[in-house]
């Protein structure tokens, strides 16, 4: 690296002005919606996706009232229908889907490859329109045709088909999404494959960018085919062509398969972004290199290329063949081996470090927990005959729940700390900060933990009511999301307070050794003055560093 | 772990426990080795760090470690699975068909029921089928569960060693009264099911066409009582002028006999204003449909 962008950002160098400043000949808001920057696109994203996060969570907290006890608690069956579809399309489709690499992704990997921006960024402003074209059919649907879209995100049919509801609306909503994330992972693949700076190759690349290359494939191998699945159920709706439903001829069967053909990479899509930023925050804190940088990167292509062949583990109960099930079964417990093998590399990276307890450290290490607790539980609904009894029932929404929430959920706030001082130059204040981990990762295991135990005892999923059996773990679930609610809210009364009037952040608050870190916070336009020339591996700390330069 | 009911219980809490156990030990294990290194090397313990770049011994550990536990999984799993398919030639057959929100048992001398009622050790073999939308048949006690999907008959068997009552859940969703599609396997000494199975000997006062509707599952949807349900109330029905969309166009008709039995057998032909159109056509006989109209007319 040179020696000049090593200096730019430290105290004392004038700072240049920075992405947020810069003259982009638009005003005022256009000077927004017409940006192609990358810095720009990802806090398109981010405000976007922040806003349905809270909307999807705060259904996800009326939700939970309603089953606080048996009965009628706060609303009728159809609307509770409506509610939990809702609450999965938004999370899943516009929460969890474009997730870290929209936002992360976006911000920090052209920077970690000394890029001056993505390969396409018009392309990239329009994935960022798809999406909220997406987003605004989906909420549109809510208030037109026959009523809000009930049957849940997985569109099962023939009852997707069959319902007066709009799911077929919903359903476009959906394949406009999904349009956004494919063009979003052909753009980073393009980007990672032409755009590294001088003397970085595959094996000198960040883990967060290995982990946004393997997903940029699933994104645009797998996505295209729900994409024109939920195509089929729109037309099958209209003009009552048979695909899946029996009544025209059609297959149920079919649709489960070409419905999780999809959804289960997609669960990879969501996880590996996560998996990578977990292996920037940990060497940063812990001021040493990671530990297994080869054994991370290629567990991270191994889940990708395994992740496509073990969707049927969503449909032992539906009716395929003997033979699937047990071949789907055992390769869900293979791809179990390279996810194991990150927590042992994450693990052992701590040992021996120098190792600063920050607020990202805190939430890498709920990530680590929580992640660990949905592994486990997958290995027992990976398993068939404990899947018979478990399918549907609130064990999975538990075990989901671990995985997108406690997995994804927390590594992107905890990004969100790491590189929120790059993102705005501001610094937020670190013991509320603490503060709002600890009643986020409280509240969250006492709302999802009883599920598991409901969920064994039989309750299913998608319930409206249930029987008093299951009352004591509904409750206590139910406190639960107050506690995890609020510490949602907190988290974000602290960085929007930040970003208004937090002290400057110093370019390298962490003492980060990756190329963003190098640079001035925020960051210039261009990102470098000059382009960077690597020699070394993403995480070679020195000796002398010392914090603060 | 619950109970002792059905033949698969043992082998499923087995096969779970093996999985929680070693789970436990893993995650109780790393997650103190996690918390233990996070303080003993914080920075005020331990300025400098140690620059460990990985080691090849402990990679191939910690993959063919796991490596081996979790085909022990996959094997316990698949062991404790295989019973579920394996039908004793013994085993008494019983239809269930699922339709929205409600099953209805059939059995082979033509008796239905809204119930589940089987002797106990004996096996039992349940044809599943969906008339509408796919729905699951579940008994979380005997841990059996199978979707049941319309066109496409699945099933599944089992046999209780105890008698009891067991609930029976509806777990795929199918619609606005999924959760109330519950319902409930009793299991009953042999002698008590023969009577059962051969006699009208629990034969009721019902009259003949409010029991048709209980086996139907027509009073998830209709009320007899007057208040609105998913589809209008039976209350009050038969005899009055109904509005009613027939091919497009809104009409008025007189809930006579003919339109009575259309609605039965041919829903969608008219469909009652500010309904959904979500009634399924039913094949009754014609002293089936005389019996529920006859009935239907008592409702004042
Ligand atoms: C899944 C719910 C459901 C079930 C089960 C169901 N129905 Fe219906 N039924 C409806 C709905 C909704 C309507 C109104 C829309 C229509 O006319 O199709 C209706 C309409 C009717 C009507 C005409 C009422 C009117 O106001 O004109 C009759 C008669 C009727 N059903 C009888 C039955 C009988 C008898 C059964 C059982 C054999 C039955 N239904 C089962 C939902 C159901
Ligand atoms: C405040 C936070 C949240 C609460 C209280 C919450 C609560 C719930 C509950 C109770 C259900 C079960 C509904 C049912 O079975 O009837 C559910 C379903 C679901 N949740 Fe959440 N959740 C929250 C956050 C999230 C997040 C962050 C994600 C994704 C990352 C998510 C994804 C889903 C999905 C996909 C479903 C399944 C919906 C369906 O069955 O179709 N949730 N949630
Ligand atoms: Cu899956
Ligand atoms: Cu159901």
């Amino acid at each position: 690296m040179s020696d000049s962008v090593l200096t730019a950002g430290s105290p004392g160098h004038k700072r240049e002005p920075s992405y947020l400043e810069m003259d982009t000949g638009h005003k005022g808001i256009f000077a927004w919606i017409l940006a192609t920057d990358h810095k720009r696109i990802a806090q398109l994203y981010f405000y976007s996706m922040m806003v349905m996060f809270l909307v999807g969570a705060l259904i996800g907290v009326l939700i939970r009232l309603e089953l606080m006890a048996p009965g009628r608690t706060i609303m009728d069956a159809q609307t509770y229908n409506g509610f939990f579809t809702l609450h999965g399309i938004i999370m899943i489709f516009m929460f969890v889907i474009p997730g870290l690499p929209a936002v992360f992704g976006n911000f920090v990997m052209p920077i970690m490859i000394g890029a001056k921006d993505v390969a396409f960024p018009r392309v990239n402003l329009l994935s960022w329109y798809l999406y909220v074209a997406g987003g605004i059919i989906v909420l549109v649907s809510q208030f037109v045709g026959g009523g809000p879209p009930d049957g849940g995100w997985t569109f099962y049919a023939p009852y997707s088909v069959k319902s007066a509801t709009n799911i077929g609306m919903a359903a476009l909503g959906a394949f406009m999404l999904g349009f956004s994330s494919i063009l979003t992972g052909l753009n980073f693949l393009v980007t990672i494959h032409r755009l590294r700076a001088p003397g970085m190759d595959f094996w000198k690349m960040p883990l967060f960018v290995w982990s946004l290359y393997a997903t940029g494939w699933i994104q645009i191998l797998a996505t295209p085919v729900v994409g024109i699945t939920l195509v089929l159920i729109v037309f099958e709706r209209v003009f009552q062509l048979g695909f899946f439903d029996p009544a025209f001829g059609g297959d149920p069967i079919l649709f489960q398969h070409l419905f999780w053909i999809y959804s289960h990479p997609a669960v990879y899509i969501m996880i590996l972004p996560a998996m990578g930023a977990i292996s920037e925050i940990i060497p940063t804190f812990a001021q040493r290199t990671i530990f297994g940088y080869k054994a991370i990167a290629v567990s991270s292509m191994l889940i990708a290329f395994v992740g496509y062949f073990v969707w049927g583990h969503h449909m032992y109960t539906s009716g395929m063949s003997e033979t699937a099930k047990w071949v789907f079964s055992f390769i869900t417990f293979l791809v179990a081996i390279p996810s194991a093998i990150k927590v042992f590399n994450w693990i052992a990276t701590l040992y021996k470090g120098s190792i600063n307890i920050d607020t990202p450290l805190l939430y890498a290490v709920a990530f680590i927990f929580t992640f660990m607790i949905g592994g486990f539980t997958g290995l027992i609904i990976g398993s068939v005959a404990q899947d018979i009894h478990l399918h549907d029932t609130t064990f999975v929404v538990g075990h989901f729940h671990y995985i997108v929430f406690g997995g994804v959920g927390f590594a992107f706030f905890g990004a969100l700390h790491y590189w929120f001082p790059k993102i705005y130059g501001k610094m937020y204040n670190a013991k509320l900060a603490n503060i709002a981990w600890g009643l986020f990762f409280f509240g969250f295991n006492v709302l999802y933990f009883p599920m598991f135990i409901a969920g064994y005892m039989g309750m299913p999923r998608r319930y409206f009511d249930y029987l008093p059996d299951f009352y004591i773990p509904n409750l206590i679930s139910t406190m639960g999301s107050w506690f995890l609610y609020a510490g949602i809210i907190l988290m974000i009364y602290n960085l929007v307070k930040a970003r208004r009037s937090g002290p400057p952040a110093p370019a390298n608050p962490w003492n980060g050794v990756t190329l963003e870190w190098q640079i001035q916070s925020p960051p210039t336009y261009e990102n470098f003055d000059e382009i960077p020339v690597i020699k070394d591996n993403p995480y070679t700390f020195k000796k002398e560093s010392a914090r603060h330069e | 772990m619950f109970n002792g009911t059905s033949p698969f219980v043992d082998g499923v809490d087995n096969a779970f426990l093996f999985i929680v156990v070693i789970s436990l030990i893993l995650l109780v294990g790393l997650t103190f080795l996690m918390v233990y290194f996070i303080f003993r090397y914080r920075k005020e313990r331990n300025p400098e760090a140690s620059q460990i770049e990985g080691n090849v011994t402990l990679e191939v550990l910690w993959t063919v470690i796991p490596g081996i536990l979790v085909l022990l999984m996959f094997w316990y799993g698949w062991k404790a699975y295989t019973p579920m398919r394996e039908v004793p030639e013994n085993a008494m057959v019983v239809k269930a068909v699922a339709r929205m929100w409600a099953f209805s048992f059939e059995y082979d001398n033509g008796r239905k029921s809204d119930k589940l009622v089987v002797p106990v050790n004996k096996p039992v073999k349940v044809v599943l089928e969906a008339q509408d939308v796919l729905h699951a048949f579940y008994i979380p006690a005997f841990r059996v569960k199978q979707d049941m999907v319309p066109g496409n008959p699945q099933f599944v068997w089992f046999s209780s060693g105890k008698t009891g009552s067991y609930d029976v859940f509806c777990a795929e969703y199918c619609g606005m009264l999924h959760s109330a599609m519950i319902t409930k396997v009793e299991v009953v000494e042999e002698a008590d099911f023969n009577g059962w199975y051969n006699g009208e000997t629990l034969a009721s006062d019902e009259p003949a066409g409010l029991k048709l509707l209980k086996e139907n599952g027509c009073i998830s949807c209709h009320s007899t009582d007057g208040s609105a349900l998913v589809g209008p109330s039976f209350k009050g029905l038969a005899g009055s002028q109904r509005k009613v969309t027939a091919g497009g166009k809104e009409t008025e008709v007189t809930a006579d006999d003919a339109y009575l039995i259309r609605a039965i057998r041919e829903p969608s032909a008219e469909v009652a204003k500010d309904f959904p159109p979500i009634m399924q056509p039913y094949s009754l006989t014609d002293e089936q449909i005389a019996a529920i109209t006859d009935f239907l007319k008592t409702l004042r």
